[in-house]
């Protein structure tokens, strides 16, 4: 495995008391809860997408061995995961293993894009206990919404929420991702999921996996983040955030949650493929800690692996540590750094303070930022291509104009 | 937030039973605790609210509120200095609050 952090000193002893943002920097047994991606298959092709997906990976796990790992998160008392993708809901077995993590006290919170929330399945996930679905919805009109999650997908979630709402379905949750283009949608977003009696959840776009080549044209920009944290402390109470904004905290007054990356120390990612990532924003082999399919399976990754011992320390070292706000931020989100090319122990490319824009300004010329190699994007056209990027163009073929067009004939 | 104390869950104002410490409690039927280093993650399974007991002797002092005649009984069999006794009270009320213990029907 190789060293991705900065070195340390030696992990020193764990404190006893104190307070539990301390006691978790240095790892729990098991993780809090952990995000599990069933399927690298999507039918969309969202311009943002964390993990890259689109087309399954041949290697996925098994029936068999997605209920193995339920068994040992059971064992584990991990008492609830989340699930994404790709779209989970497309795996044909997602409703079997859907009951057999809840036979098991592993309680599911799963994410999808609607496309198979039809009245039958809003129905018998309002009959079942210990669920919570989150539709993702990316603009709160379906012009912002489809440039970037593609055509058609706002509509699409948007009949899956009056689904959920007309089988009576409790608690369900409309997950946004803040970008430069809906962040002035905030209020939109909560009207739009309260008319469902759903609740919000808003969360930070990372520069992970297709992610990173939009990051420059998508993250919010520095007055966005500024009106983004007083919102938030207005409406935090009732907003989901999944604790992802807490380098806002360094604005000042500190963020409901958890202020603190918990990458590999409270939380993890379990790949298609049973790989086991320090987090869901850090597809990278740099953060792959093992396998679940490896001897010993994911308690071994999670309790023994070295690259989450590493993580598991605090950090003592680095440009960030002298900085007045480094207790209320914690040096920000290490996927932002490294996928940014920044260093991980220096200030996040959001740093609210700006030591992230000087940071990024100061980054050699002819630095090529870390690219993931697992890539699984859909390699031909998709029905409803995001228009962010630009419509798709259509391969020009031989003999469109001209028989000759396009022939090298040296 | 005390030494002792279980971190409530963020926006858990369900409305539990008033926390007296001389009635009889016990950790609430459908909660979980998972031992961690510093303590316990407990998990209520009907409410999906998650805490944390932030000393091993408050997980004790959770784990045997069922054999005691009361929660300050509990306190007592389980060496909680007395001057520590206040901030034990206030974390159980806490957990009384969110649910994650509950008063014993009967001596049962």
């Amino acid at each position: 495995m190789t060293a991705v952090l900065p070195p340390r000193t030696p992990a020193p002893e764990r404190p006893v008391g104190g307070r539990l943002i301390d006691q978790f920097e240095y790892g729990l047994d098991a993780p809090i809860c952990l995000t599990w991606e069933l399927t690298y298959a999507c039918n969309l092709a969202c311009a943002h997408c964390l993990s890259s997906s689109g087309r399954r990976d041949p290697r996925e796990l098994s029936t068999a061995e997605a209920e193995a790992v339920i068994d040992e998160l059971q064992r584990m008392q991990v008492f609830y995961v989340n699930v994404g993708g790709g779209e989970p809901t497309v795996r044909p077995d997602f409703w079997h293993l859907l009951d057999y993590a809840i036979g098991h006290d592993v309680g599911v919170k799963f994410s999808t894009n609607g496309v198979k929330l039809d009245k039958t399945r809003a129905a018998q996930l309002a009959r079942t206990d210990y669920v919570d679905v989150q539709i993702s919805l990316d603009g709160a009109t379906a012009e912002v919404n489809d440039r970037v999650r593609g055509t058609g997908s706002y509509a699409t979630a948007i009949r899956a929420l009056e689904n959920l709402a007309e089988a009576g379905m409790k608690d369900f949750k409309v997950s946004v991702v803040v970008t430069r283009e809906n962040a002035g949608q905030l209020d939109a977003f909560k009207a739009l999921t309260d008319s469902f009696g759903a609740q919000l959840r808003i969360t930070r776009l990372r520069p992970s996996g297709r992610g990173a080549d939009v990051w420059d044209e998508l993250h919010p920009t520095q007055q966005q983040q500024k009106d983004l944290y007083s919102w938030l402390l207005t409406n935090g109470d009732n907003v989901l955030t999944g604790d992802s904004f807490f380098h806002l905290s360094a604005f000042g007054e500190a963020l409901p949650g958890l202020n603190l990356c918990g990458a590999g120390r409270v939380v993890c990612l379990i790949d298609p493929v049973g790989d086991v990532y320090a987090c869901p924003f850090a597809i990278h082999e740099n953060f792959l800690a093992g396998n679940v399919r490896d001897e010993g399976g994911f308690q071994r990754v999670w309790q023994q692996s070295e690259l989450f011992a590493e993580l598991r320390s605090p950090q003592t070292g680095g440009a960030c540590t002298k900085c007045a706000h480094f207790d209320a931020c914690r040096g920000g989100c290490m996927a932002a750094k490294f996928f940014t090319g920044l260093p991980l122990d220096g200030p996040d490319p959001e740093c609210v303070q700006g030591y992230g824009e000087s940071a990024l300004a100061a980054r050699d010329l002819d630095l090529v930022t870390p690219k993931s190699h697992i890539d699984h994007s859909h390699k031909g056209p998709v029905r409803g291509q995001p228009t962010l990027l630009g419509m798709p163009s259509i391969p020009a073929k031989i003999c469109d104009e001209s028989p000759l067009a396009g022939l090298d004939l040296r | 937030m005390s030494d002792a104390g279980a971190a409530p869950p963020p926006g858990s104002g369900a409305p539990g039973p008033a926390f007296d410490p001389s009635l009889p409690w016990r950790r609430a039927r459908s909660v979980a605790l998972r031992p961690e280093p510093f303590g316990a993650l407990v998990y209520h399974f009907g409410n999906r609210k998650l805490s944390f007991l932030k000393s091993k002797t408050l997980v004790t002092v959770v784990e045997t509120l069922a054999e005691h005649p009361s929660a300050l009984a509990t306190l007592v069999a389980c060496g909680v200095p007395e001057a520590q006794r206040a901030a034990y009270v206030k974390a159980l009320a806490d957990l009384a609050r969110s649910q994650m213990i509950e008063l014993r029907e009967s001596s049962t």
